[in-house]
């Protein structure tokens, strides 16, 4: 079994399509729960959220005793950025493609889908 | 291409293929079966070709990987993963090299993944399965061979590292992702039509179609993008040498191989009995038509047109909407063929065939300013030699008779002067 990042992109600022009334927002949330249970179902959930924007988020940077060095924001300034995730377990892309359809969907944001190269539980149960 | 190098060549996809589904891996079954084919070419010409060279190649090449697997470093982390993800290869087992039906079409499928870009679907595809070199595939391409080995790699580490799945895909599936393999099929035809030195690609592209139309024979736009090739490729003869245009209404049409059009011709009607025709068959259909005309005057236009209406239907672009137009200037005349061009101005504004177009149906309404202004702007907007060339001799010839019809009108007063050249052109789809 393999693991597949589905970064769920925003757009900063007004989008299109985005639940904007409280029953539109139910809905919304409907959908998402429905897909993550069905994820559940499949044995392909193994973790994933909502993220709080980036202007709640903190970069540290690299080096040591005065070098480094806390800042606020997120670390690339741009006009599109996460605003979740999904960790799923996948036999392949093409099923790691079928889920992004699917949050794509129910989400109405532009998915990215990374592979995972190794996780540090991988790497520990190999003993490396 | 002597038999030797063909022979090797149509046993290449078949072993790779084969190797790749044993051993799960592109790279390995690569290796392996280039190994093989340079121990054939060691071999053969001393102790005679064996009885059954697919088989030998496939055999001798799996034999090949089992040695890198077992001495290999990286190859027993591969033998550790494969037996970890439950591979066929067992620690001791020999896999069996058999090939099944279904190889081939697992790599075309894995080749031509939507994941990755059309130049690395393109690259893979002539090389594992059409089985050029990597530098043929540099050449045909027009990039050095560093280039095109680094793009092969890169799409081989982007299907290792994404896990690109080997397989078929699903019903669900199938319909998109066979639509992908076609795309690619047509678009290394067409590299190959645009420029005779790049001609053997034309018929690595027509190999490869008959191949997956081989694979899987009830897909009809399989058939459809064959069909379509062979009409394309019977029709080529007429069209000049290197550098020149002919015209398909000026085309001498017995230097058509007719052997090429009835094989088309007959796919064409053996999937016609299909409720929804796929954009593909339809253009082989009208293709059909043209090359059941004797002459361009006894071209079946009415007929074209229903199977325009119905392209247009599937496939709403400009371009199938500009050929239509083109061949309403054949049924209703070229004033209702214009105002359907001058509709799409803005969409193929950039395009030499919209002004081509528009150039020949102002020519026939006896318009030459109008017409050698067309052709002036689609002559700047021409890739190929031959086009700029073409249209920049039709710019002058219009020029020459506007220049003439204000003559004739100063002398005479008369607009009427003004006469339709004789020699209607039309710059046709299928030229």
């Amino acid at each position: 079994m393999n693991q597949y990042l589905l970064s769920v992109y925003e757009v900063a600022g007004d989008v299109a399509g985005a639940p904007s009334t409280p029953e539109e927002m139910a809905a919304f949330m409907g959908r998402i729960i429905a897909l993550e249970e069905e994820m559940d179902r499949a044995g392909a959930f193994a973790f994933g959220g909502a993220l709080d924007g980036p202007e709640a988020a903190t970069v540290v940077r690299g080096g040591t005793g005065l070098d480094k060095v806390t800042t606020d924001g997120p670390f690339v300034e741009a006009k599109e950025h996460i605003g979740g995730f999904y960790i799923l377990n996948a036999e392949n892309l093409d099923e790691a493609l079928a889920w992004a359809a699917k949050v794509v969907e129910a989400t109405n944001h532009d998915i990215e889908v990374r592979p995972f190269r190794a996780t540090g539980r991988v790497a520990a149960d190999a003993g490396h | 291409m002597d038999d030797v190098e063909r022979a090797f060549r149509d046993g290449h996809g078949q072993a790779v293929a084969t190797l790749t589904r044993l051993f799960g891996d592109l790279t390995l079954a690569e290796d392996a079966v280039q190994e093989a084919f340079a121990t054939a070419t060691a071999r053969w010409p001393r102790d005679g070709v064996p009885e059954h060279p697919a088989g030998w190649i496939v055999t001798t090449a799996r034999n090949r990987a089992i040695d890198v697997l077992r001495r290999d470093r990286r190859g027993r982390e591969l033998a550790e993963q494969a037996a970890a993800e439950r591979l066929r290869l067992e620690p001791g087992a020999v896999p069996e090299a058999t090939p099944l039906p279904d190889d081939q079409l697992r790599l075309i499928f894995t080749c031509c993944h939507p994941a990755l870009r059309v130049e690395q679907q393109v690259a893979l595809t002539l090389r594992l399965v059409a089985g050029l070199t990597p530098g043929e595939v540099a050449a045909a391409f027009l990039v050095s061979e560093d280039t095109m080995a680094k793009r092969l790699v890169r799409a081989k580490y982007r299907i290792r590292a994404a896990k690109i799945p080997y397989r078929v895909p699903d019903a669900a599936d199938l319909p998109g992702r066979l639509r992908a393999v076609l795309s690619v099929l047509y678009l290394i035809y067409n590299t190959g039509a645009d420029d005779h030195a790049r001609r053997d690609l034309r018929a690595e592209a027509v190999w490869l179609t008959r191949l997956l139309a081989n694979l899987v024979p009830d897909e009809p736009e399989v058939t459809g993008l064959l069909a379509l090739m062979l009409l394309n490729e019977a029709r080529i003869p007429a069209r000049g040498e290197q550098g020149q245009v002919v015209l398909l209404m000026n085309q001498d049409r017995s230097l058509w191989d007719h052997s090429l059009i009835a094989e088309g011709q007959a796919l064409v009607l053996a999937s016609m009995r299909r409720r929804q025709l796929g954009p593909f068959l339809l253009q082989a259909a009208i293709q059909a038509l043209h090359c059941a005309a004797p002459s361009h005057e006894e071209t079946d236009w009415a007929a074209i047109m229903r199977f325009y209406d119905r392209l247009l239907a599937v496939m709403p672009t400009p371009v199938v909407a500009m050929n239509r137009a083109i061949a309403v200037a054949e049924t209703d005349g070229p004033e209702a063929g214009l105002v359907l061009l001058d509709q799409l101005a803005d969409d193929l504004d950039r395009y030499h065939l919209l002004h081509a177009s528009r150039g020949a149906m102002l020519e026939r309404l006896g318009r030459p300013d109008e017409a050698a202004a067309a052709y002036e702007r689609a002559a700047t907007l021409a890739r190929t030699d031959a086009d700029v060339s073409f249209l920049a001799q039709r710019h002058r010839e219009l020029t020459a008779a506007a220049e003439r019809a204000h003559g004739a009108y100063e002398e005479s007063a008369s607009p009427g002067a003004v006469k339709p050249s004789k020699k209607r052109r039309a710059c046709s789809s299928a030229g």
